[in-house]
């Protein structure tokens, strides 16, 4: 097995020596990517499989199943690579973005209502540029919104169109 | 012709079974408690100024004072997922544990499915099927939204359901078990877990712990639920609609297509598991009639459970027909005694 196969799900290699499948992130490159990008400690992710399906899209699974495997779905839909930027996914970062300590911009009430309606906007942010765990203060506690990408001083909301809402300012 | 005026000598106070299936339902939201705790999901209510009041059996259920909690934080975060208050009673009765290996036969949209990933922690594996494609992406959607990972997704008919894709292609599993249960253990498949046999109530000795199982591939649930296609007057409440469409030509129908995948439940599930079989009718021949034919067929016996909410024993009787006494362990709810819509749950154990 050693071609990329669209409608199987397929457990990444551990590292990339062990990668058969050209192209195909390894377990140890996902995990490490979040702790750079996001400081998020690998040990948050014991116990999770990674798999891809399709070309550079990665859903993380609780636990384990039989490989590869031929089903709707698997897990969450968790991150996607063969890209020069990886790109986490906003139920990704809502689920597991809690545990980041780096990248993390967080909006006011009329900022983070803006955000999750969908709309860009100008930030202050000194930090680095490209994607961003969006997140605000809620119910006592700072919550990951989404994923934003920062360019050139602009703050873009990449929440998807179905997950969209406008929302009360807090 | 409505369908209710039948079930009228089931209940047991007519006009406030009647008056009940007028009035709407109140909204009610479950708390997601793979992303947020009950206190702080009613802290986030609070701070948008929403009303609920959680119901008297379950305080993760809250009766909304306005007709939906889609515009608010809270439900964005996914921390709230709108859900018929009575529907969240199967899932409590099927008690998953984390670490288990669990069906939803019947699973889209999704309520159950999600309510079951939560129970067990986000931990062990649902396995949610529907036989229909349009329904199982609302499903994927809903779990997403909740942060469940916990969950593989399959579209197969649920009456002759395989289990195949889990078993692995490995020798010693390719071509076994693609019709029947699993015969817990003979495969040397080195699961400790599953090989047990009769052993039902999951030690959660596996899933996220960090130490993998040497063999993640299976051929047998340890629990199931059966959330079964029915002719729906329990929804009338919500959706008049279901007793204008009722007639007793399809009660016949969905009946068959209940039978069958209930028996394929039994047949899934490993020696002392555990089965729950519900549905939101009223009909003795959707309900008590399939569990009585689910009784002689399959190696299975119904478990006396309680219930947290007022019900009704399930009817030995009906239509000059006579159905195994243990049917009576199962539970009715009926509109007027909770201020729900109607309901009908039962639990089965897999006695080999
Ligand atoms: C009562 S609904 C399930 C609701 C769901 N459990 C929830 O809580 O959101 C019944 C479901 O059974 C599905 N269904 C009907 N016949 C089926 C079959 N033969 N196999 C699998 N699913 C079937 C329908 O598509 C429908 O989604």
């Amino acid at each position: 097995m050693s071609e990329n196969d669209g409608q199987v799900f397929d457990r990444l290699p551990e590292t990339p020596d062990d990668r058969e499948v050209p192209g195909r992130a390894s377990r140890e490159e996902v995990v490490e990517w979040w702790a750079e990008r996001f400081g998020v400690d690998p040990n948050r992710f014991d116990g999770y499989t990674f798999w891809e399906k399709g070309a550079g899209k990665i859903w993380i699974l609780s636990g384990d199943v039989a490989d590869p495997i031929a089903v709707e779905g698997l897990g969450m839909a968790f991150l996607r690579t063969r890209q020069e930027h990886w790109k986490p996914t906003t139920n990704a970062v809502q689920r597991f973005g809690r545990a980041a300590t780096r990248n993390v911009l967080e909006l006011d009430g009329e900022r983070a209502a803006r955000f999750a309606a969908g709309e860009d906007q100008e930030v202050e942010w000194d930090g680095d540029w490209g994607y961003l765990v969006v997140a605000h203060e809620l119910a006592g506690d700072l919550e990951p919104i989404g994923v934003g990408l920062y360019l050139h001083g602009e703050l873009r909301s990449t929440i998807p169109k179905g997950r969209r809402e406008s929302l009360a300012e807090l | 012709m409505n369908p209710l005026k039948r079930y009228l000598p089931l209940v047991d106070d007519e006009e406030a079974f009647l008056a009940a299936c007028e009035r709407p339902l109140p909204y009610v939201v479950r708390v997601n408690t793979i992303k947020a705790s009950v206190e702080r999901a009613r802290a986030a209510l609070d701070g948008e100024g929403v009303g609920y009041e959680p119901a008297d059996w379950h305080p993760g259920l809250l009766r909304l004072d306005r007709g939906s909690a889609g515009a608010t934080w809270p439900y964005f975060h996914g921390w709230l997922h709108g859900q018929e208050e009575v529907s969240a009673f199967p899932a409590l009765v099927l008690d998953p544990r984390p670490g288990e290996r669990v069906w939803d036969a019947c699973a889209a949209p999704g309520s159950k499915t999600t309510q079951l990933s939560a129970l067990m922690d986000d931990r062990g594996l649902v396995v949610g099927n529907d036989n229909n494609l349009g329904r199982l992406s609302a499903l994927r959607s809903n779990a997403e939204r909740l942060g469940v990972t916990n969950l593989a997704v399959t579209n197969q008919d649920a009456r002759n359901f395989s289990l195949k894709p889990f078993e692995g292609a490995r020798d010693g599993h390719r071509g076994r078990g693609e019709n029947g249960r699993g015969d817990g253990g003979g495969d040397g498949s080195g699961d400790g877990d599953a090989g047990g046999g009769g052993n039902g109530n999951g030690d959660g000795g596996e899933g996220a712990d960090g130490e993998k199982p040497a063999d993640p591939s299976f051929s047998a649930f340890d629990r199931a639920l059966v959330d079964a296609p029915c002719s729906c007057e329990g929804t009338c409440r919500k959706n008049p609609d279901a007793l204008d469409e009722w007639t007793m030509d399809h009660v016949r129908s969905v009946a068959g297509i209940q039978k069958g995948i209930l028996r394929r439940a039994v047949q899934a599930t490993k020696p002392g598991g555990t089965v729950v079989y519900s549905t939101c009718t009223f009909a003795p021949e959707e309900n008590e009639a399939v569990l009585n034919h689910v009784l002689r067929e399959e190696a299975c016996r119904l478990v006396e459970f309680d219930a947290p909410l007022e019900t009704s024993p399930g009817v030995t009787e009906w239509d000059g027909e006579e159905y195994d006494p243990s049917v009576e362990r199962a539970h009715r709810v009926y509109p007027h005694q909770n201020d729900t819509g109607g309901f009908f749950c039962a639990k089965l154990e897999v006695t080999a």
